[in-house]
């Protein structure tokens, strides 16, 4: 038998008495025995919410950069940037179904059903205002040199929040956070040698890749401020302040501009948390529309 | 359903083979971590994503669970592990030489993970790989992502022929 007749006879053998869902991956649960459980003294709801900050970091920074396949400088530079969305879309759906699991689905709650994922549930069918990215993913891309930038800066504060969230009490986000670390090292020293190229490149690539950090440098503004949320659970173990990486995100970032012959433009004051509470700029829901709309037109959609 | 002895439920998910490299088996790259029977007769197996976001998870799920059930096994529950990560360093001997063998260059040693920071590494990959066609050791990287997330793009400078590599995680 052809392996290929295998598969797809597996496939249908696993759903023999159900349809699929049709947007998603939904044959494959992403914590399928996986043990849940909430540690001892951990609010569940809040622990939720941080899921989902995390997550949709994961999820619109890879939205964002799937908006470059077919539009690269590269083929191979296409492939790079769509592999580094696939493990943020891998790490996204690991969080979501987190968040799910302990119950965290807003208003997407009476869409997830046996048959649509929670993470599904919660990417498809959550507004904006229910996202709790931050503007650093949410921005948009602009020309290949800040996007570059953007995924240096992106990926430096999430593996420095990654490398210290490997100590979690919950077993399921310090595995998580185990398996990202080396995704997102990868991820940063890949932009961070783009950076190199460009910033010590031509006249017209080192003006690009300045403008693009003078770009994404204001973002950071709001990334080191934790949220009511996330001192509760730093205090309980379970979280990473991220004022705590605020140094480390510096210190690397100032080497690669350095390496670069780029100049680093004025570190934000700490503003308020917006993005971790809602607060978004238009750009977020235009980001949405494509990537919701087809299956909010046909919710619960089965093949 | 009675429970069926005769036949070793490893040796069964043993055969089943990753949906991106056919050539290999879930075991031979070290995906497939434990397989047991419960009391009750349930076949328990447990697998690990090479990469978070890794697309095949669900077809290597579903394939187990065929293999099982053709083998004469009722229940079949495939579990995912999270934790430890999977490493390049558990592709078996076998594997390996599989690999070579479909034209793709093995892993070398994974790097050690420490605790703390990661160290940035501005520098050129310092991975090497032999091509898989000739031999020889003097080999260039082209692109640090492939056709899928576990492989690397390399290019033999003897023979000049392109090959993948598995990259070390």
């Amino acid at each position: 038998m052809a392996h290929e007749e295998t598969v797809y006879e597996a496939l249908d053998h696993a759903h023999s008495d159900e349809g699929h869902w049709a947007f998603g991956t939904g044959f494959d649960e992403p914590l399928a025995g996986v043990d849940t459980t909430v540690p001892d003294g951990v609010d569940p709801a809040a622990l939720g919410e941080y899921c989902l900050m995390l997550g949709d970091d994961a999820l619109i920074l890879a939205q964002r950069l799937t908006q470059w396949v077919t539009a690269s400088p590269e083929l191979e530079e296409e492939v790079a940037v769509a592999n580094v969305a696939l493990d943020h879309l891998g790490q996204a759906r690991l969080l979501l179904a987190r968040a799910g699991s302990v119950g965290v689905l807003g208003r997407s709650r009476s869409l997830a059903t046996d048959s649509i994922p929670d993470e599904d549930a919660l990417a498809y069918f959550r507004d904006a205002d229910e996202f709790r990215c931050t503007a650093l993913v949410t921005a948009p891309n602009g020309d290949f040199a800040q996007t570059m930038v953007r995924l240096l800066v992106a990926s430096t504060v999430r593996l420095a929040v990654f490398a210290r969230l490997r100590e979690s009490r919950d077993p399921v986000l310090a595995a998580i956070a185990a398996k990202g670390v080396h995704e997102l090292a990868y991820h940063r020293d890949h932009a961070a040698r783009w950076l190199l190229r460009l910033g010590d490149g031509t006249e017209e690539s080192h003006r690009r890749a300045q403008a693009g950090v003078d770009a994404v440098w204001p973002l950071l503004a709001d990334v080191f401020t934790p949220t009511d949320v996330e001192r509760r659970l730093t205090g309980a173990g379970v979280a990473v302040d991220p004022a705590s990486t605020r140094d480390e995100v510096h210190d690397v970032l100032t080497q690669v501009l350095e390496r670069a012959t780029l100049t680093a433009p004025a570190w934000p004051a700490d503003a308020p948390p917006r993005g971790r509470l809602g607060e978004h700029g238009p750009e977020l829901a235009e980001l949405l529309g494509p990537l919701q709309g087809l299956a909010r037109q046909h919710p619960a959609a089965t093949w | 359903m009675s429970v069926v002895t005769a036949v070793d439920p490893w040796a069964v998910a043993a055969t089943v083979t990753d949906p991106e490299l056919p050539t290999l088996t879930l075991a031979d790259l070290g995906v497939l971590r434990d397989v047991r029977v419960e009391d009750d007769g349930t076949v328990v197996v447990e697998i690990t994503p090479t990469y978070t976001g890794c697309p095949a998870m669900g077809v290597m799920r579903a394939d187990l669970v065929h293999a099982l059930h053709r083998a004469g096994f009722g229940d079949v529950e495939v579990r995912t592990v999270l934790a430890p990560a999977w490493s390049t360093d558990w592709i078996s001997d076998e594997g390996r030489r599989k690999l070579a063998a479909g034209g793709i260059a093995p892993p070398g040693k994974a790097p050690v993970r420490a605790a703390g920071p990661v160290p940035l590494n501005l520098g050129p990959t310092r991975r090497t790989a032999s091509c898989p066609v000739c031999g020889s050791a003097d080999t260039e990287e082209l692109s640090e992502f492939g056709a899928t997330a576990c492989k690397a793009l390399r290019r033999c400078r003897s023979c000049r022929e392109p090959f993948e590599h598995v990259k070390e995680i």
